[in-house]
Order: structure tokens, then C-alpha cells, then sequence
């Protein structure tokens, strides 16, 4: 049974009048891995480092196990930051970087010593004791700073966008490795990126974030395949998202035409956004599907294509595994179950958020 | 950058310059030093060095630097970590503060503080106002350390502060996260890393604060001889040149493995670090 580790209440940040987080409400459980994902300026550094206690927030408190500890310096919280860029001690070399915490807690040599070849291996680096933090490569310094955080057992470990200095192959790796770490050691991991796919494949829940406010939280799965609203269908992979209106339950009208679909609950004649992944779209041949159209362009990504149709005057984004040609009359399909079906905005901070 | 032909062309005017007013002075210094009046090679005048009154002002002049030294790096520490901590609001009027005294023509602020330290100066003016006995300030080593604190703070100051700026601020903040107190992260992580600067800092006031005559004859009175006033005295009044030279290159010998020291200390501390 997971337990309750870190709750956010009501919490609120301005930097003079840049309203940085409003009306934060966020309850993270122990051992979970949480990603914050938002695109670039939204807040999560300012959240994570509210959480780290290098920021204190306008309003709201931060609860720890309980105890509000809003107004705890960083050095006396259960938790160990990997920051956004790494922040070796230049003047330490690897095991005293590492050792940095432990030795502050006054901690004996040889714990320490066994601490430190853990956390090194645990990195998979070990043997690098004595090499010079300033001559490793990116990819290795950040792994030490992880190393130099998780050596002191902290409850929670924050990470601001740890693998943004990273080639492709070695994100990937990492990606692994700090999901693996997660298990392992039953840390909590607060995660931040603006990497979707890194969001998705990493989490147990994840945090979308737009303009200081939380658009949504949930498993990947959950806000992949049902988004709350558009910002989160459109931020989070490829969406194709149209105004309709809800006719009646499991009936909605796009582009005049009335569709089925399966969700319900909602007023009658009440104007949605409408969100179909490019993927769950079906190319047939002209006049067989529902919406017909013309392709306008093929760009093939080796997996598959991204094919654009224009039809009803909207230009429609498909993935397709087999490509077409442009200028050629295809119509569009779509099974019921894959129209998702959002409310619109109703406050201002979703508003804006349509606009990213 | 340059092609070496570029670079060989670009050095000749410093060379030329090095050559005729670095170079060869030095060589003639060195020569007064270790020959007797008639020309031929001898050590005494270097000897002399270990003579009462020489020996005492060598004595006085180092410790006078080093108190000064001290000084000057116990308060530009605490006055450039403020600097560094609030970044941009007042840094420049505070700093303004600090380089305009070097703006200043040093024999003439010297020359105030005479003023100002006399038996009928400023400050004992006050003390008779309130019926207090007057002070004996002048003429004192600590007058001597007022003058040299006071004339060369400013060398302390503008290298540390830059070795401070150069700490990146993040790295603090990973101190604070890994469980360090502000005074460990001073003395974990700001201190071992502004040593570079605090190390030219005392370069650049130790070497001027033990070679100084002006400070000492107007604040000295006379009275207090630094081996700067030994020396200049050997020139301007004694116009013994052969002494004069001597004792400067003793001087320079001193100095020199001063700061061979100091570097050799450092390299070692930095090869204890790698261990
Ligand atoms: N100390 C500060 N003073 C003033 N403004 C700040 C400060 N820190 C952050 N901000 C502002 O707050 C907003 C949010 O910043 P934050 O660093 O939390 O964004 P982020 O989501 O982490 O972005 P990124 O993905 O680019 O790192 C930005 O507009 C930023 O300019
Ligand atoms: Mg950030």
C-alpha cells in the first residue's frame, strides 16, 4: 500500500508580477516515480525548487510525511536535487564529490567508503574514485551527480531535466538506469523534462503543466489516451483537435456531420473540442470513409509516414505505415472509440494554453 | 592565433622595452649588489644585511606586510562575498567605493591620514573637544598599517571578487542541498575555491606593503624605518649605491621565494586534492 510523501497545498509563486505557479495542488506517493512534463518557462524548476526549499512559495504550504516543513532550509530536508546543470564541485575530485553529503552528516570512513563504491556502481562507474569531475564527459558527470545525491538515502530525489545535455543513444540509456535506480533503492523520484516521450516512458504519473497551473495528472496511459483538455492532447504526442458540439450522449457533430463516439454526460448541443490521434485515423479509398479529401504532403520518418489530408477545409495529420502519394483523393476513417471528447476552457489559463 | 611571424613581429616593441628598461637596470642592480667600490666581486654589502639597524627594519617591514596582508584579506572576505551575494543592485557603487581610492594619488591620501592621525590633527582635535587625553597615533607601525591597509585594500578586493563571481551559484545551492550549513559551504566550497584569488590578492598587496618607503617616512615619522626607507636613504643621502643595490636584491631574492612558495604550495594542494 503506497503512503502519501509530499503534499502540495494551494501553493502560489511570483517573481515581482510573473505569476510563476498558481492554485498548485499536487500529493506525491512514496517510491513513485512523478514526472513534471510542461513546455519551457511553465513552472517546473520554480516547483522543484519550492519542493527543495531554494524557493519559498507566495502562499500555500509544502507538507513532508505530515509535517509542514514550507519554511525549512534546503539542508535540512529529506531531499537530494540533480540539477539542471550538473553542479560538480570542480575542486573535488569523484569520491569527494560524492562523499560531500555524507561527510557533512558526519558519517565514518569506512561507511563512507562502501557508500561511495555503491552509488558508483549503481551509476555503472564504477572504479572512478579518483578521476577528475572536470574531465569526464557529460554523460558520466551527470551520473555522479545523481551518485552524489542518492548516496544519502534521501527520501526524495529531484531531478530538473537531468538528460537534456545528452546524446540519443546515452538518454536512452540513462532513461533506464534512473527508472532501474527508482526500483532499487524505493526513492522517490520527482522528475522534471519537457520531453514527452521521456515522460511517458519513464513515469508512473505524470504532472502536465502549462503556465503555472497543472493541466493534468495521471498514469501515461491515462493522459495519452484521455486528456482532460486540448493542451494536454496537443502537448502530449501528435493530436488532430476540432470544435464540435456533443449532440446527445455517444453523438457527436463535426464538420456538420453527426458521428458516433462513446462519451457521455454531456449537455445537450454543447460545443467540445474534439481530439483523434493520428494514428487511430484509417486511409481508404475516396467515398468510402467518412471525410473526404486530398493529400497535401508525405514526410516519411522511417517508421511510418505522416501523411496530411486536407478535407472540409481542416488539414488533417494521419500516421500511416504505408505512404501515398500527393494530390491523391483519399477519405478518413475513424472507430468511435478512438474520438475523445474534452470539454472547452472555461478558465483563462487553459485559454491560453490552446495557444502553445 | 597569430602566425609566429605575426606573433614575433607583434612581441619586438615588448621585447625592445623588456630589454632596455627591465632587463638591463636589473642587470646593473645586481652588479652594484655583489661588487665592492673598486669594481672587484665581494658579498659583504649583501652581508650587511645582517647588521643591527638593517636587520631590525627587514624585521619590521615583514611583519608590518603581513599584519597589513592579514587585515586587508579579513575584510575584503566578508565585504566581496556581500558584493557577489547581492549581485547587480548596488555592486557598482559599492565597488565604485572601493577602486576610487586608486583614482587617488596614493602620496596624497597618505599625506591626509598624516593630517589626520597628527598630535594636533583631526582626530585628537576631537578627543581635546571631549576632554579626553590626546592619542600618540602617528609615528606608530600602526599608523604605518592604517596607511597600507588603506592604500592598498583595493588590490585584496578586485581579485577576490573576481575569483568569487567566477563561483557559480548553483553549486552553492548543491552544497545547501547536500545537507551543508552556510558556514560549511563557506568553508567547503567558497573558500578552497576563491584561493586562486585571494592567493594574487595577497601577492599584490604583501609585495607593495614590504617594498614601500612613502607610507613609512610620512606615517613613521622617520622614526620607524622599513627596509624601503633603508634602501632609498643608501641612495639619496649615503649615495652609496653599492649598498643601496644589495640590499634590493635581497629584497628581490625574498620576494621571489615568496611567491615560488606560495605557487608550490598551491600546485601541491591542488595534486592533494586529485588524490
Ligand atoms: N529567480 C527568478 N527571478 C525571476 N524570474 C524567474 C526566476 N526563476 C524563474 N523565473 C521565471 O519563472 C518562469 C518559470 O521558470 P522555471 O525555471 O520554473 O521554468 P521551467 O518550466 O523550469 O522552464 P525550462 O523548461 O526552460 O527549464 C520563467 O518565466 C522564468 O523566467
Ligand atoms: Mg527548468
Amino acid at each position: 500500500m503506497k503512503r502519501e510523501l509530499i503534499h502540495l497545498e494551494n501553493v502560489a509563486k511570483s517573481f515581482g508580477n510573473l505569476l510563476v505557479l498558481d492554485e498548485i495542488d499536487l500529493t506525491i506517493m512514496e517510491s513513485e516515480f512523478i514526472t513534471l512534463l510542461g513546455p519551457s518557462g511553465c513552472g517546473k524548476t520554480t516547483m522543484l525548487r519550492i519542493i527543495g526549499g531554494f524557493e519559498m512559495p507566495d502562499t500555500g504550504r509544502v507538507i513532508f510525511d505530515g509535517k509542514d516543513i514550507t519554511n525549512l532550509p534546503p539542508n535540512r530536508r529529506p531531499v537530494n536535487t540533480v540539477f539542471q546543470k550538473y553542479s560538480l564541485f570542480s575542486h573535488m575530485n569523484v569520491k569527494e564529490n560524492i562523499s560531500f553529503g555524507p561527510k557533512i552528516a558526519g558519517k565514518s570512513s569506512d561507511y563512507i567508503r562502501d557508500k561511495v563504491k555503491y552509488a558508483l556502481k549503481l551509476v555503472n562507474l564504477e572504479g572512478y574514485e579518483k578521476h577528475d569531475v572536470t574531465k569526464l564527459s557529460g554523460g558520466q558527470q551527470q551520473r555522479i551527480a545523481i551518485a552524489r545525491a542518492i548516496v544519502n538515502e534521501p527520501k526524495v530525489l529531484l531531478l530538473d531535466e537531468p538528460l537534456s545535455a545528452l546524446d540519443l543513444k546515452l538518454r536512452r540509456n540513462m532513461r533506464r538506469e534512473l527508472v532501474r535506480i527508482n526500483k532499487e533503492t524505493g526513492i522517490t523520484f520527482i522528475f522534471v523534462t519537457h520531453d514527452q516521450e521521456e515522460a511517458l516512458s519513464m513515469s508512473d504519473r505524470v504532472v502536465v503543466m502549462n503556465q503555472g497551473y497543472i493541466q493534468q495528472v495521471g498514469t501515461p496511459e491515462n493522459v495519452y489516451n484521455e486528456p482532460e483538455n486540448a493542451f494536454v492532447a496537443d502537448f502530449i504526442g501528435d493530436s488532430n483537435i476540432i470544435d464540435g458540439v456533443m449532440v446527445r450522449d455517444k453523438v457527436v457533430r463535426i464538420f456538420g456531420r453527426e458521428y458516433p463516439c462513446v462519451d457521455e454526460g454531456f449537455p445537450e448541443e454543447c460545443p467540445v473540442d474534439v481530439q483523434i490521434r493520428p494514428e487511430d485515423i484509417k486511409l481508404a479509398a475516396s467515398r468510402e470513409g467518412a471525410f473526404n479529401g486530398v493529400v497535401t504532403r508525405v514526410v516519411f520518418w522511417g517508421m511510418s509516414y505522416d501523411i496530411n489530408v486536407e478535407a472540409d477545409g481542416f488539414e488533417w495529420l494521419i500516421q500511416s505505415t504505408t505512404g501515398r502519394r500527393v494530390g491523391e483523393e483519399v477519405s478518413l476513417h475513424v472507430a468511435p472509440e478512438n474520438i475523445q471528447i474534452m470539454s472547452k476552457p472555461q478558465s483563462e489559463d487553459e485559454e491560453v494554453a490552446q495557444d502553445v | 592565433m597569430f602566425s609566429r611571424g605575426i606573433r614575433n613581429i607583434l612581441l619586438t616593441p615588448f621585447l625592445i622595452w623588456a630589454g632596455l628598461f627591465i632587463f638591463i637596470p636589473l642587470i646593473f642592480i645586481v652588479w652594484y649588489g655583489v661588487t665592492d667600490y673598486d669594481g672587484s666581486f665581494s658579498l659583504k654589502h649583501m652581508g650587511l644585511i645582517f647588521e643591527h639597524g638593517f636587520w631590525d627594519a627587514f624585521e619590521l617591514s615583514i611583519s608590518l606586510a603581513i599584519i597589513s596582508t592579514l587585515i586587508c584579506l579579513l575584510m575584503a572576505y566578508p565585504l566581496c562575498l556581500i558584493l557577489t551575494e547581492r549581485q547587480r543592485d548596488n555592486t557598482t557603487i559599492i565597488s565604485l567605493l572601493f577602486i576610487l581610492p586608486l583614482w587617488m594619488n596614493s602620496l596624497l591620501s597618505t599625506m591626509a591620514w598624516q593630517t589626520i592621525l597628527e598630535g594636533n590633527g583631526i582626530i585628537n582635535q576631537l578627543m581635546r573637544l571631549l576632554g579626553m587625553p590626546a592619542l600618540q597615533m602617528i609615528n606608530t607601525p600602526g599608523a604605518i598599517v592604517l596607511g597600507m591597509v588603506y592604500n592598498y585594500l583595493p588590490y585584496m578586493v578586485l581579485p577576490l571578487y573576481i575569483a568569487l563571481t567566477k563561483i557559480d551559484r548553483r553549486i552553492l545551492e548543491a552544497a545547501r542541498d547536500l545537507g551543508a550549513n552556510y558556514w560549511q559551504t563557506f568553508t567547503k566550497i567558497i573558500l578552497p575555491l576563491s584561493i586562486p584569488g585571494a592567493i594574487s590578492g595577497i601577492t599584490m598587496v604583501f609585495i607593495p606593503a614590504l617594498t614601500t618607503f612613502v607610507i613609512s617616512a610620512l606615517l613613521g615619522g622617520g622614526k620607524l624605518l622599513l627596509i624601503g626607507n633603508i634602501i632609498e636613504q643608501e641612495f639619496t643621502f649615503q649615495y652609496d649605491w653599492h649598498v643601496g643595490c644589495a640590499l634590493s636584491v635581497i629584497l628581490m631574492i625574498f620576494i621571489v621565494l615568496n611567491m615560488l612558495l606560495t605557487t608550490y604550495f598551491e600546485k601541491s594542494h591542488e595534486e592533494e586534492d586529485f588524490k
